[in-house]
């Protein structure tokens, strides 16, 4: 087994008024390669924090935190922007798709960071488009789909840099329970077949059900682990 | 970069009317802006198209007091002094007050001599010179009040009485753009005869002599001898070279040009504001996408880059379509208000500065939203509500 993801002893906390609110309090935590974790708790727990700091567009207040063996707390704010378009993909709870982008240039957007030809972008777009099954609609603006399609097209934005991570916060929180289907179908054939690492925050216990490692967070801390076998997750 | 130039442009198209509206506003300032310093140049005009080879002698106490007409001959004699010629304001009205437009009797022989940049065709003037009731007028009063040559114009005076009815003789163009059209000459003999007879003390003097000099770098030089000449005598002069004395008309209305130069940059603070408040309006609305972008990992210099370079794609096009308004704007003013302004040309400068103002509108304006959008926090840009 190999860590993706190493977290000790990690603490955030955020200023409100004056006065310091902790949000995580000594997080210790370790995700292997290919796991698809979901992450739980009450509102305000400390679960989207935590996320945020695992994709590095938050910093740590102290402990370490290690992703595919790199202490990203040292990164400075270019270098951090750098890391996340090389090793992380998002997924957003309201697809956060570019409105003036169509579904294929949606997709591209993220690869223009990288070295890639034009021709090498487009024909990385199109693959990540027919994984999630909307090539037919890749010349649709965001607009034009439906909220299940939108958030295909945002799955498909994530995985075409093929990142180390990627993170979901609350993926299915604006879907209705087919188009939610879907999307979880949609993630657990990427865990699967791909063999992705998935960290996802959310309320909904289906969701959460499709991952095979369910973490709760209560009031900023890590509190039970329920571990589910494969088979059993997607049974 | 083609994705940077291909969200700038469709970003630009967003909200369509915004859009049209923030340029309408912008090019209205930008044009207003020409206009304003086009009529700020045209008071300065009469100064820029003086020759340094001239010099205005003029009685020292004021403008208003005549000098004899024999100091013309005086001044021929100083050394330095080429040509001299006279000249007095005549003052007609030309059937309503509204008509206006400079009137000198002049000494015909001497003063266009003196003024190569009235260009006359030979045979009008010398149709002008054998008829003392003659008049010569420029080409924009001529095709104003749709004269021409043989026609009567009748002028009431109003310095000198009656009703004084001269015949066009000869229209004059200008040998460049800077020359005054408007002009109207008659001759300074047929008004002195008139005078002896119906104001005799008013007869043998002249409002200003021109002085041609043989060098004009003697111009300083020559003025003290003219001074000099006359100092302590019944009319004591005052010699200026012919800027100097354009400017003195200048300097008299010089609060209202400081009022219209304010204005002129006013225009462009508030187009200023307007446009900061619509760039402020755009980048709060897209907070939750450039948090997005900045989560994909592009830099801060892109979100920066896409907030500037719609403000200047705005603020450009509407400037350029506004320093091209400037032109046809002022050809209309020109033609309306010509014998009040005789020289209404858009200066380049003008239009450079008119593209400047833009240029720093848009760059003003995108600074703020700007460097709020590049530092605001990934995780705050996504709680935003756009």
């Amino acid at each position: 087994m190999t860590p993706v993801v190493e977290i000790e002893h990690l603490s955030k906390s955020y200023q409100r008024g004056g006065q310091v609110v902790p949000v995580l309090q000594d997080i210790t935590l370790t995700l292997q390669i290919g796991d698809f974790v979901a992450l739980m708790g009450p509102s305000g727990s400390g679960k989207s924090t935590l996320l945020n700091l695992i994709a590095g567009i938050d910093a740590p207040d102290s402990g370490l935190l290690r992703v595919a063996g790199v202490d990203i707390t040292l990164f400075s704010e270019s270098e951090l922007a750098q890391w996340r378009a090389e090793h992380v993909g998002f997924i957003f709870q309201f697809y956060n798709l570019m409105p003036v982008l169509t579904a294929f240039e949606n997709v591209e957007l993220p690869l223009t960071l990288t070295h890639l030809s034009r021709r090498q972008r487009r024909e990385h777009a199109r693959l990540a488009l027919d994984l999630v099954s909307l090539s037919d609609r890749a010349d649709h603006y965001p607009s034009q789909l439906s909220g299940g399609q939108q958030q295909r097209v945002a799955i498909a934005r994530a995985l075409v840099t093929d990142p180390t991570i990627i993170v979901a916060d609350e993926p299915t929180g604006d879907l209705d329970r087919v188009s939610a289907r879907e999307v979880l179908d949609l993630l657990e054939s990427l865990n699967d077949s791909l063999h992705k690492t998935i960290i996802m925050v959310t309320h909904d216990q289906a969701a959460a059900e499709c991952a095979h490692i369910v973490r709760h967070l209560e009031k900023g801390v890590l509190t039970d682990k329920i571990e589910y076998p494969r088979e059993r997750a997607r049974a | 970069m083609i994705y940077l130039f291909r969200l700038i442009a469709r970003n630009t198209l967003r909200h369509p009317l915004r859009t049209l509206l923030t340029v309408l506003g912008i090019v209205v300032a930008i044009t207003a802006f020409g206009l304003l310093r086009t009529t700020v140049d045209a008071w300065y005009a009469g100064a820029e198209a003086s020759s340094a080879s001239r010099l205005i002698v003029r009685n020292k106490n004021s403008l208003t007091f005549p000098l004899p007409l024999h100091y013309g001959a005086k001044i021929r004699s100083i050394e330095g002094v080429g040509s001299v010629s006279a000249a007095q304001w005549f003052a007609g009205i030309y059937i309503d007050k509204k008509n206006f437009f400079p009137q000198f009797a002049v000494d015909p022989r001497t003063y266009f001599a003196l003024y190569p940049e009235f260009v006359i065709p030979p045979e009008q003037m010398k149709a002008f010179l054998l008829d003392r009731r003659g008049a010569i007028a420029g080409r924009k009063i001529v095709e104003k009040f749709g004269w021409k040559v043989g026609d009567q114009i009748p002028l009431i005076g109003t310095i000198y009485p009656g009703t004084w009815s001269f015949v066009l003789r000869g229209v004059y163009t200008g040998a460049n753009s800077k020359t005054d059209e408007t002009q109207f000459f008659l001759h300074w003999d047929n008004l002195n005869e008139t005078l002896k007879k119906i104001a005799p003390d008013s007869a043998n003097q002249v409002g200003i002599f021109l002085v041609g000099l043989k060098n004009a770098r003697e111009a300083p030089l020559v003025a003290q001898r003219i001074d000099a000449q006359f100092r302590n005598s019944r009319a004591e002069t005052l010699t200026e070279t012919e800027k100097a004395f354009q400017l003195s008309f200048v300097a008299m209305t010089e609060a209202i040009l400081l009022v219209i130069q304010a204005v002129s940059f006013l225009v462009i603070a508030i187009i200023m504001a307007v446009m900061a408040n619509t760039m402020a309006m755009t980048a709060r609305e897209r907070r939750r996408e450039y948090a997005t972008l900045k989560a994909l990992g592009f830099p801060i210099r892109f979100i920066a880059a896409l907030i500037i370079g719609e403000s200047l794609f705005i603020t450009c096009a509407a400037g350029a379509l506004g320093a091209w308004l400037i032109y046809p704007a002022a050809a209309f003013v020109g033609r309306k208000y010509g014998t009040i302004f005789p020289i209404f040309n858009v200066s380049d400068n003008t239009v450079v500065m008119a593209l400047l103002a833009t240029l720093l509108v848009g760059l003003v304006a995108a600074a703020g939203p700007a460097l709020q959008a590049s530092t605001v926090k990934v995780s705050e840009g996504f709680r935003a509500v756009g």
